[in-house]
């Protein structure tokens, strides 16, 4: 079994300069989420508002097509729609019609803003008013912008949840709010932890249902599962919520850190939080010091991609013994990543924003063990003789909490040790 | 507004960007948000490509739109100049950027560069893919290339290969081939694996090979006009289409055929017995429209299968498509839903269906074997062996995949025999298959008791059921749907042996 490696003496890397570029950027607009949104909320459908673009986005970031008929279609913007607004709010709702018309099963619509849709200035939140008195009580029809002019990557959930807290029901009750999408199995793992702790009671957002949407007021405490929350969290804090700030819930001392602070606010005693922790802790201890053997020792290099660089980079320095060369995130939240900061040993170079050329620079210069990075630049690092993790496996995978720490230590040493296990017969690399 | 949940084709930039990262030494500096830069991944993922696509995007975003996003647009073009030192640089606008109107061209041409700067005009909200791979290549055509002296030896230009083309690699190889052949050299390949500086030698060739039309015609079509070479028509898929096209060199080049046709077997492995079994099978066709025309013309002449329906997804080439339909007795489907495809599909109930990646997800689906003849493909459709399409090895290659989706003759023939013997299980599916058998064969709920029927639906008597299973899996599924759709006909609510069999003899052929 692993040890943790020492907390930093000081505060870490909390005061470390951040170096901010701005240029190209290698990353997936917010429409993405869209991907793992339509998973999670099976009544919901997500009516992207854009391009042909957009449609051969989410086709390719989809990977195969499983479904018939999934969840999630795009209403492609032609000539004549940009020609005349009103026209295309005709024509909106008559695609919306048609929509529903065919999936009476839906309950939520969201109507998602692109790029083309913002610049254009085609009002969706209107759109979504009218249609809801429409097509309400049954469906209840939302908005968000997935633009990749307002949004990158996971920014498209926190639009999503953000979108959804206005229309919370009120409570004075006191509860927990525990927010972001989670694989069902992983959310019952957590529930089941929660309950453990006897702490209740305990919604989610996103809820599976329409008709199971958590409630929100003044006793409500939340707690991100997810760092790119930023928005959803000032949402809630309008509603009254308080806001937790803690680690997020990645590896064993992330989970524990995690459900310790959401326990010192339930007054739970000692003896019950060891007792419903202690085994999951050893049972993720022993999991990740698998992997361990691999990634010691091991260089990583992030570059932007889903706000999780941080608490990963926290994971893998301080549970795996890797060394972090640069942790680049496209978005760096000051209040929620202060905890993760404070774990961080000085020493990355802490990067926000990105422009790719010179920041694929650093990587050749810094030759890492692993870097992790986009689907769009792992083949070509790989053929430049750099091992990759690609990033998107970290949000389309279940990683979260402790039965899920020795998965996520294998995502980053799998890479590794296929570089070691094939031969080609020469000691040249193809 | 059209609601679309798959798509055919990308956006007109994604043919762009297919023309250039088939190419060497040219860059192309797109003018686009944040998140348009998911198009590298088709080429590095999907097509397992070892270098960025040759890309540069300007990234912009909300809070650039107020003020100047020109000066993004300005400045990506330097940097990118400095840093790649192109030979030549493509510009243009995606979807977003076309509506901010910032006109990438002027733009570059107040720059001044050293090198050629060939602006795009690709229109996003009316146009698609392959539209943009052709115009792009024509554009590059025709800024870069001008008449000039012959080759000595006759030679002509292949025409058309580009970045995530269905098989281009392998293409290019073979069609090169057949030429050497013949005694013609071939001067240039492009876009594939030109820079473009050859393609400023474009003229020298005494002739064009048109090799995919959808990507090459508009430079084709140009290069008649400006360069005076001759194109031509014919493509080389399957062994007659090949026969076709090397007659067609001939005339063009003055040369006598000469083809070694040693290596084609398609013909012997088409008239052999156990292809008995191929004959008349119903197949469904659709693709782009080149594929799909050569795809017909080889199911119905040069496998013997029967065509149940022929498409395509390009409006472009609908008018030849139809006409080979009708040739057919068939109506063509010309249509980019994806939904009007499955649905086309479901109905017909083929036996075989020859598309895309998207119907293969459809056959997956439907329980029907698939193979795949067009782009858009996956990742497993670009093989690491030499896989052509075109040419004599390429004709070869098609038997073997559209028949090994289908259980073998002699197999089908034993299946047959031994079906009601105990101890064979035929749901096991195709030996060479592994455990593949397609669920809604496999399981065709026997057990829907007949109270759960609703109202105009048919039920199965128990022993019409019994008989059903006696029926070889490969065909049950369509035999159950044929039945059914015999009795609903007929206003037969309760199926008996009596109404299979008399269905059956309806369906014969």
């Amino acid at each position: 079994m692993t040890e943790l490696a020492p907390l930093p003496a000081g505060p870490g890397c909390t005061d470390a300069p951040v170096l901010r570029e701005r240029g190209q950027r290698e990353v997936f607009c917010g429409l993405t989420g869209i991907v793992w949104l339509h998973r999670k909320m099976p009544d919901s459908f997500f009516l992207v508002v854009g391009s042909r673009t957009c449609a051969h986005l989410l086709q390719s970031a989809a990977g195969v097509m499983i479904f018939a008929q999934p969840r999630f279609g795009t209403a492609i913007l032609e000539e004549k729609d940009l020609a005349g607004l009103a026209d295309a709010h005709a024509e909106l709702d008559r695609e919306v019609d048609r929509l529903l018309t065919r999936r009476p099963d839906i309950r939520r619509l969201f109507l998602v803003g692109s790029c083309p849709s913002e610049v254009i200035k085609l009002d969706l939140a209107r759109a979504a008013e009218r249609l809801s008195v429409q097509h309400g009580p049954q469906v209840e029809v939302l908005n968000y912008s997935g633009s990749g002019i307002e949004t990158t990557f996971t920014e498209g959930e926190d639009a999503c949840l953000a979108a959804m807290v206005p229309g919370l029901a009120p409570t004075e009750a006191r509860n927990l709010m525990v927010v972001g999408a989670l694989p069902d199995v992983v959310e019952d793992q957590m529930l089941a932890l929660l309950a453990r702790l006897g702490i209740g009671p305990v919604q989610v957002l996103p809820s599976r249902r329409a008709e199971a949407a958590p409630e929100v007021g003044p006793n409500t405490v939340v707690a991100l599962v997810q760092p790119f929350l930023g928005t959803t969290a000032a949402a809630l804090e309008r509603r009254g919520a308080r806001v937790l700030q803690m680690p997020f819930p990645f590896g064993e001392e992330g989970t524990t850190a995690w459900l310790a602070a959401i326990a010192a606010e339930w007054g739970v005693d000692a003896a019950t939080f060891a007792a419903a922790t202690d085994a999951p802790r050893a049972r993720a201890r022993k999991a990740v010091a698998a992997a361990t053997a691999t990634l010691a020792g091991k260089s990583i290099f992030f570059l932007p991609d889903s706000q999780l660089e941080l608490p990963l980079a926290r994971f893998l320095t301080r549970e795996c013994g890797m060394t972090a060369i640069e942790i680049g995130t496209p978005y760096l939240h000051a209040g929620l990543m202060a905890p993760e900061l404070a774990l961080l040993s000085p020493g990355p170079t802490i990067s926000e924003g990105q422009d790719v050329e010179l920041q694929l620079d650093r990587v050749r210069a810094a030759r890492p063990d692993l870097t992790v990075c986009g689907l769009g630049l792992a083949n070509p690092l790989e053929a430049e003789g750099l091992a990759t993790k690609w990033a998107i496996e970290l949000v389309f995978t279940p990683v979260h909490f402790y039965d899920q720490a020795g998965d996520l230590a294998q995502l980053f040493a799998r890479p590794l040790r296929r570089r070691a296990a094939v031969r080609f017969g020469t000691e040249a690399r193809p | 507004m059209k609601l679309t949940v798959w798509t055919y084709e990308g956006p007109p930039h994604v043919g762009a960007m297919r023309v250039a990262t088939a190419m060497k030494g040219l860059h192309y500096v797109l003018h686009a948000p944040q998140g348009d830069t998911y198009a590298d991944l088709l080429f590095t993922m999907i097509e397992r490509r070892d270098h960025r696509p040759p890309v540069s995007y300007t990234t912009f975003q909300a809070r650039d739109l107020g003020a100047d996003t020109a000066h993004l647009f300005r400045d990506a073009l330097q940097a990118a100049h400095a840093r790649f030192q192109p030979e030549a640089i493509i510009v243009g606008a995606s979807c977003t950027a076309e509506l901010i109107q910032d006109d990438p061209g002027g733009l570059a041409e107040s720059l001044g560069l050293p090198i050629p700067v060939i602006p795009l005009d690709l229109p996003s909200y009316q146009r698609k893919e392959n539209f943009g791979a052709d115009e792009t290549f024509h554009a590059i055509c025709r800024a870069l290339a001008r008449p000039m002296a012959r080759t000595d030896r006759p030679s002509c230009n292949l025409l058309g290969p580009t970045a995530l083309g269905f098989r281009h690699r392998d293409d290019v190889a073979e069609v090169a081939g057949l030429l050497e052949d013949m005694g013609i050299a071939v001067n240039l390949i492009a876009p594939l694996g030109a820079r473009p500086s050859d393609i400023a030698r474009m003229g020298a060739a005494h002739f064009n090979v048109m090799l995919y039309p959808e990507t090459a015609e508009s430079a084709c079509r140009w290069a008649e006009r400006a360069l005076g070479q001759p194109y031509t028509r014919t493509i080389p898929i399957g062994a007659g289409a090949t026969r076709d096209f090397l007659a067609e060199v001939a005339r063009l080049s003055g040369l006598p055929v000469r083809a070694d046709e040693s290596r084609l077997r398609l013909p012997w492995w088409s008239s052999s017995v156990d292809s008995t079994y191929l004959t008349g099978k119903r197949v469904f066709i659709f693709g782009d429209a080149t594929h799909a025309l050569a795809a017909a013309r080889i199911a119905r002449d040069e496998i013997g299968f029967e065509v149940v329906g022929l498409g395509a997804y390009n409006r472009e080439y609908a008018r030849p498509l139809r006409a080979a339909a009708a040739a057919m007795g068939l109506e063509a489907l010309v249509t980019d839903d994806y939904l009007e495809v499955e649905a086309a599909i479901a109905a017909l109930q083929p036996e075989l269906i020859l598309g895309t990646q998207m119907e293969r997800h459809i056959g997956k689906r439907l329980g029907i074997p698939c193979a795949v003849i067009s782009a858009p493909v996956h990742v497993q459709d670009f093989p690491a062996r030499t896989s052509p399409q075109m040419g004599f090895e390429g004709a070869n290659v098609i038997f073997d995949t559209w028949v090994h989706p289908l259980v073998m003759g002699l197999e089908e023939h034993l299946l047959t025999m031994f079906r009601e013997d105990f101890e064979f299980a035929d749901a096991a599916g195709p030996s060479h298959h592994g455990a593949l058998a397609p669920e809604t064969v496999a399981a065709p709920a026997p057990s829907a008791p007949a109270a759960q029927a609703g109202p105009g639906t048919v039920i199965w008597l128990d022993e019409a059921e019994t008989e059903l299973r006696k029926v070889p899996f490969f065909v049950r599924g369509k035999a159950r749907r044929n039945t059914e759709a015999f009795a609903a006909e007929r206003g037969v609510a309760a199926i008996s042996v009596e109404t299979l069999y008399e269905a059956k003899a309806h369906y014969a052929r």
